[in-house]
């Protein structure tokens, strides 16, 4: 169980502070699935990075099954079990999959695991085992080890950023498969930040999070159910024909 | 002949545990110690200066010269010649490199020249690895300067490593290629300390459909230099590609000088050249791996100049 308690974060120098998040308040229950969407600059990939202990909360509390873990740093927080699976992976030259590999799963280099962890993000592990992580591959493909390397590591908390972001769509259809398994047959307490309804569909609950806030907390069939209704307000922020001289700030 | 020390040197700089299989030569402070020579290869001591000739035969598939030099004795200054001749169409691997372990406070200092012809149609592997230690104070130095002489179709390998402990190089690589020959350059430089290095590569692509590929990576820490130039020199129909990366830690300098130049209208020539320092998104990434940002950094590196 991870709870976040009153959690407020700015970013920037003094000149330019933003307020990224403010005051929230949710408790993530092991073996669910949730996933979190809203408008892009609404705060998700910062509150991700603020479970990893990527950024540091300005105030508030985070606890993992009721240990208080606001204080502890990335490294910590990893070998009590959370993960974070990048927007954006990083390159590594010289890098190779396998070792990457090996290092999420702690020191394990079990051909046949390793195989497997690729399949499940749709690639071949023959092609991919003994390439480097550096430019050569594509985006979507880095995003795949990226995953992989998640999916590695036993968690209990395991956070994916748009994971769907730079993967065809017909990878994506695995991809979503692995993410049900994950969530089927293990306690992992899954949070996806995603706009993908296949994703959507697979949630436990689904957060909705904009200006820095938790705008409301729904089931998966809802959000769907009010999309093909049409009774669903835009949130994007600008002045659209659906969202008529609405911005973010004035929902909720 | 050889003791502990002598061994741990001969591991780190040409891989040896016990005496190689195959042709070798090994020196020790200024003095060859052990030689072994083969049906296809000999060695034969130099007569006018220090060094030796190495001969392979023309169709010599498969076998290795080790040449490891070490030096276990403070001020001490050795300076080596030597030739290779690496006769047509064999295909050989020459494994050089030289270990200095200063025990003292004066200056122990190692230059070699290696000349080399490789003949048409040959493929040779250069492997040249540098390491030094010692308690004292005194400076160890190595300035290794190598010629290769590529002849039609010959093909070229060459693995340049200076890994730990060198306190100053001036190292020079001079290549000429003829018609159809290939080249491949990997350096791999980590300086630390006070220490600096100086690497220039001259890649000369005479003839037609010459290719050469360099690629250096660098690691510059705390208060060390380096300073790399490359010239890669289009006469003819070729193409060439340099491909530069440095990282750059605490108070370092890291300079790189690029120069291609073409002086035929079917010159394709490349320079890539990059410093920054280790992305903090790649520390992340391994620390959310539970790796700590030390265990973190040191991944990256190895990996980087593997």
């Amino acid at each position: 169980m991870l709870e976040i308690k009153d959690v407020s974060l700015s970013l920037g120098d003094d000149g330019n502070h933003v307020e990224i998040l403010k005051n929230i308040n949710f408790t993530f229950e092991n073996k669910n699935l949730y996933v979190i969407t809203g408008p892009n600059g609404g705060g998700k990939s910062s509150l991700a990075k603020v479970i990893m202990g990527i950024y540091k909360p300005e105030k508030g509390q985070i606890l993992l099954d009721n240990q208080d873990i606001t204080d502890f740093d990335i490294t910590e927080r990893a070998n009590l079990g959370i993960g974070y699976s990048f927007q954006q992976p990083p390159r590594f030259k010289g890098i190779k999959v396998r070792e990457l590999l090996r290092l999420a799963s702690g020191g394990f280099d079990d051909e046949t695991d390793m195989c497997r962890l690729l399949h499940n993000v749709g690639l071949c592990s023959r092609d991919y085992i003994d390439r480097e992580v550096d430019n050569s591959l594509s985006g979507g493909e880095l995003k795949r080890i990226e995953i992989a390397t998640i999916m590695a590591r036993g968690l209990k908390v395991a956070v994916f950023d748009e994971p769907e972001a730079g993967i065809d769509l017909w990878s994506f259809q695995k991809l979503s498969e692995t993410f049900k398994d994950l969530h089927e047959n293990y306690d992992t307490t899954i949070i996806i930040i995603s706009h993908q309804e296949r994703i959507l569909r697979l949630a436990d609950q689904i957060i909705l999070l904009a200006d820095g806030k938790i705008k409301e907390v729904t089931d998966g069939e809802k959000i769907m159910a009010d999309i093909a209704a049409n009774t669903r307000d835009c949130m994007c922020g600008q002045d659209c024909r659906k969202g008529v001289n609405r911005n973010v700030e004035c929902i909720g | 002949m050889l003791n502990a020390l002598d061994k741990e040197l001969l591991e780190k700089v040409a891989g040896l545990h016990d005496m190689p299989i195959g042709a070798y030569n090994i020196r020790k402070d200024g003095e060859g110690i052990n030689r072994n020579t083969t049906s296809n290869i000999d060695i034969i001591t130099k007569k006018d200066k220090p060094g030796i000739d190495v001969l392979i035969k023309p169709g010599t598939k498969n076998e290795s010269v080790h040449i490891p030099v070490i030096i276990s004795s403070t001020g001490l200054t050795d300076m080596v010649y030597n030739t290779f001749e690496v006769g047509a169409g064999s295909d050989v691997l020459i494994v050089a490199g030289c270990g200095i372990h200063n025990p003292g406070d004066n200056k122990s200092q190692h230059d070699g020249i290696h000349e080399f012809f490789v003949r048409k149609g040959a493929r040779m592997k250069y492997v040249e690895k540098h390491y030094a230690q010692g308690e004292g104070s005194g400076k160890k130095i190595m300035n290794p300067k190598t010629i290769i002489d590529v002849e039609e179709g010959g093909i070229v390998e060459l693995e340049m490593v200076q890994i730990r402990g060198v306190d100053h190089t001036d190292r020079i690589a001079e290549i000429r290629l003829q018609k159809n020959a290939r080249l491949i350059v990997t350096e791999r430089l980590l300086t630390d300390l006070n220490q600096d290095a100086d690497s220039r590569v001259t890649v000369e692509m005479e003839g037609e459909d010459s290719t050469a590929q360099i690629i250096s990576r660098s690691v510059a820490q705390n208060n060390s230099k380096q300073k790399f130039y490359f010239n890669l020199i289009g006469k003819n129909k070729c193409r060439g590609h340099i491909q530069c990366d440095s990282i750059i830690m605490h108070n370092a300098h890291v300079s790189s000088t690029p120069e291609v130049s073409a002086l035929h209208q079917d010159a394709q020539l490349i320079h890539e050249a990059a410093i920054g320092r280790i992305a903090s998104d790649q520390l992340i990434k391994l620390m959310s791996l539970g790796l700590s940002e030390a265990e973190a950094e040191e991944t990256i590196l190895k990996g980087f100049l593997k």
